[in-house]
């Protein structure tokens, strides 16, 4: 008698237990894109990620399995603070269950203390920092399509090797600018090359002038261009102007992104080196995508690696949700459980994350092509190189995080 | 010591910029008394304008010179007669709200068309005569590279802010105006007809906006933020100039260029700030700028 109460006691609290928790698996997921909806930044993250986030939310098919999936977007304005106060509302106020995109990297290591702190999820795409999986890292962000290391390791080892020994940088004067530098110069010191001068302009310059008379004055054999977004055009745009390239010297874009190229126009960018992890014609899947991306943007763009990202990263953040039921909502458990899960997805292939959250892929090192060799809109690279995933990013070896163990 | 005469040039470069768009906020603000913020969204809507002439109906820079600030200088009519006109004899301030509004709109709707990184625009390479390719290029002056568009820049805006100086200071029709601002009742009396004044001036204003971002267009990318990131430079330039003084707003326009140039070669951190602690430092010897006069 007294082992059938008990195995019956036994029994309902089993049912209750695994039954009732069916039952509160929470299936609502908040997605905020935080990124430069207005500035400098704004066509290569802005309007696009968002799009691609819905797009993913789309592809995902979960809404037809009973999740309740909503995307809110927001301009932090390129300013840490403003953004800063946005997370803590968004987590606070709105339930915000991961960030997308957050672009500039004064920004994303801002952010990243406020989603480690609340313990939120941050999947970045946008911002360059190595920092974010290095001294920075956090067991809730995953940092997405590139950074600094693999921009330094890919395009510098590149050009070091085809001759470029002597280098003169033009760096933004803020995290991102002053990261891209110091891992460009590590690498070209250790291919056997020398940095002989560097000048710091800040962020949103229109006039690059003063400073390409500096590199030229220098006769470094390469000007290597640690900025991004609308100061690298201008400045690629000036370059020309002043005849660095046809005076002897090589311009390196360190991070350039094909909404610039598109905004510069062949007959400018042509012959541009510089490295992407995506590109809208590598293959069937990221045409499939691109074309039914740009065919639902403004002014028919195809789709920066940053937007790309945003997709994939989502992608990849659904299918591990899938994986544990629901209950979205502790980052670090999630985080943990997308670093266990192989991710793989149209746009970027296979690939995985490692323990320092860096996402792991192929690097490609194009070049731009001529105006002649181009055959349509948006026909812009040549693929010259590719670096396999495992080369491309700062070996887990010489990571200073401490999520890493050694 | 080369390389100090080459920013030396490119400070002057940057500064015919600076002077033509501080001396048409300087016309504004002297006959109208509008401090006029829309300035940089008129000068970004100058060079969308070149962009369009060229690639809608193939009209090229040299045309673009003169048909986009008759263009945007017709638009800027359009605005002071449907709503600037109102705020005459009311306080600066709601001049400054007001036209801050229209840019923010007018650039907000243009960044929504064109994105923010801009559309190209290329130096004209015409007309070509002989070894010359029209503005291509440039000249090897042994201390440095000039692009030969840039020279043409400083140049050119020079003409220009000499050719409005005396219109305004020199000429009857110049004097009209001076009096018609200082006594609109009496001018109106002799038979002028003031307001249609006051909507050309503001014209003259605004095309001397639209033309300073005809010359910009080759230089920068076309950008809806063009304007926003330059304005408040020239304000600061206004300012240390003696707000509605002609000549101060020519002269430190230029002057500024070149301070901003040296501090790009000794102290680049500072070059953005450099315009505004030098604005510090006169508005504490001097309120009323470099060449103002007391209200």
């Amino acid at each position: 008698m007294k082992h059938r109460i008990s195995a019956l006691f036994l029994g309902t609290a089993l049912a209750l237990a695994t039954g009732g928790g069916a039952m509160a698996q929470d299936k609502n997921i908040k997605i905020g894109v935080l990124t430069d909806n207005s500035g400098l930044y704004s066509d290569l993250g802005g309007a696009g990620s968002t799009l691609a986030a819905q797009m993913a939310v789309e592809d995902s098919g979960l809404a037809a399995k009973g999740w309740k999936i909503d995307i809110i977007s927001a301009d932090h304005q390129n300013k840490p603070d403003i953004a800063t106060t946005i997370a803590r509302q968004w987590i606070d106020v709105e339930k915000v269950d991961i960030f997308m995109d957050v672009l500039n990297s004064g920004v994303a290591l801002a952010v990243n203390n406020v989603v480690k702190e609340k313990n939120a999820v941050m999947i970045n795409t946008g911002a360059a920092s190595s920092d974010l999986t290095n001294a920075q890292c956090s067991p809730n962000t995953i940092h997405w399509v590139y950074d600094t290391y693999m921009l330094a390791n890919s395009t510098g080892q590149a050009l070091v090797k085809a001759g470029g020994d002597t280098w003169y940088f033009l760096t933004a004067d803020y995290a991102f600018g002053h990261a891209l530098e110091r891992d460009t110069t590590a690498v070209v010191v250790k291919s056997g090359g020398k940095v002989i001068g560097t000048v710091k302009h800040p962020l949103n310059s229109s006039d690059f002038s003063s400073f390409l008379l500096q590199a030229q004055a220098s006769k470094a054999k390469i000007v290597g261009m640690a900025n991004a977004g609308g100061d690298t055009t201008n400045t690629i745009k000036q370059a020309s102007e002043f005849g660095i390239v046809a005076g002897g010297q090589k311009l390196a874009g360190l991070l350039l992104f094909i909404t610039d190229v598109h905004s510069l126009g062949l007959k400018v960018a042509q012959g541009l080196s510089f490295t992407e992890t995506f590109y809208w014609d590598l293959n069937d899947g990221t045409r499939a995508f691109s074309k039914r991306f740009s065919e639902r943007m403004k002014n028919k763009a195809m789709p920066s690696m940053v937007q790309a990202g945003v997709y994939s990263g989502l992608i990849h953040y659904f299918k591990t949700l899938e994986a544990m039921g629901g209950n979205p909502h502790d980052g670090a458990k999630v985080v943990a459980k997308m670093k266990e899960l192989p991710t793989d997805d149209a746009l970027f292939g296979k690939g995985s994350i490692r323990a320092d959250g860096r996402k792991i892929h192929p690097a490609y090192l194009f070049e731009v092509k001529k105006p002649a060799e181009s055959r349509g809109p948006w026909d812009y690279y040549k693929l010259i190189g590719t670096t396999p995933g495992e080369q491309a990013f700062r070996p887990l070896s010489e990571s200073a995080c401490p999520l890493v163990k050694k | 010591m080369q390389a100090l005469y080459a920013q030396l040039l490119v400070g002057l470069i940057n500064g015919s910029f600076y002077a033509l768009l501080s001396l048409g906020l300087a016309v504004i603000f002297g006959m109208l008394n509008i401090i006029n913020f829309a300035h940089g969204a008129l000068y970004m809507m100058g060079a969308f304008c070149a962009y369009f002439l060229l690639s809608l109906t193939g009209i090229g820079y040299w045309w673009a010179l003169l048909i986009a600030p008759i263009l945007v200088g017709i638009f800027g009519m359009i605005l002071e007669r449907t709503m600037l006109q109102w705020l005459a004899g009311l306080d600066h301030l709601y001049g400054l709200l007001l036209t801050f509004g229209i840019a923010l709109i007018v650039q907000g709707v243009f960044q929504n068309y064109f994105g923010s990184s801009g559309l190209p625009y290329a130096i004209p390479d015409y007309p070509q005569i002989g070894d010359w390719r029209g503005l291509q290029g440039g000249m090897n002056l042994g201390f440095m590279f000039l692009p030969v568009y840039r020279g043409w820049v400083v140049i050119f805006s020079l003409v220009v802010c000499i050719a409005t100086w005396y219109l305004i200071e020199k000429t009857r029709l110049g004097a009209n105006l001076r009096a018609a601002t200082e006594n609109p009742t009496l001018v109106r009396a002799f038979g002028i007809n003031v307001p249609r004044m006051i909507t050309l001036t503001y014209g003259l204003g605004v095309g001397l906006a639209a033309l300073a971002g005809v010359l910009s267009a080759p230089i920068n990318q076309v950008r809806p933020l063009m304007g926003a990131d330059l304005i408040i430079v020239v304000f600061a330039v206004v300012v240390i100039g003696g707000m509605g003084s002609i000549m101060g707003s020519i002269i430190t326009g230029f002057a500024l260029g070149v301070i901003e140039g040296l501090t790009k070669y000794f102290y680049p951190e500072a070059s953005n700030t450099v315009v505004f602690v030098l604005m510090v430092l006169v508005l504490l010897i001097k309120p009323t700028g470099l060449t103002g006069r007391a209200a």
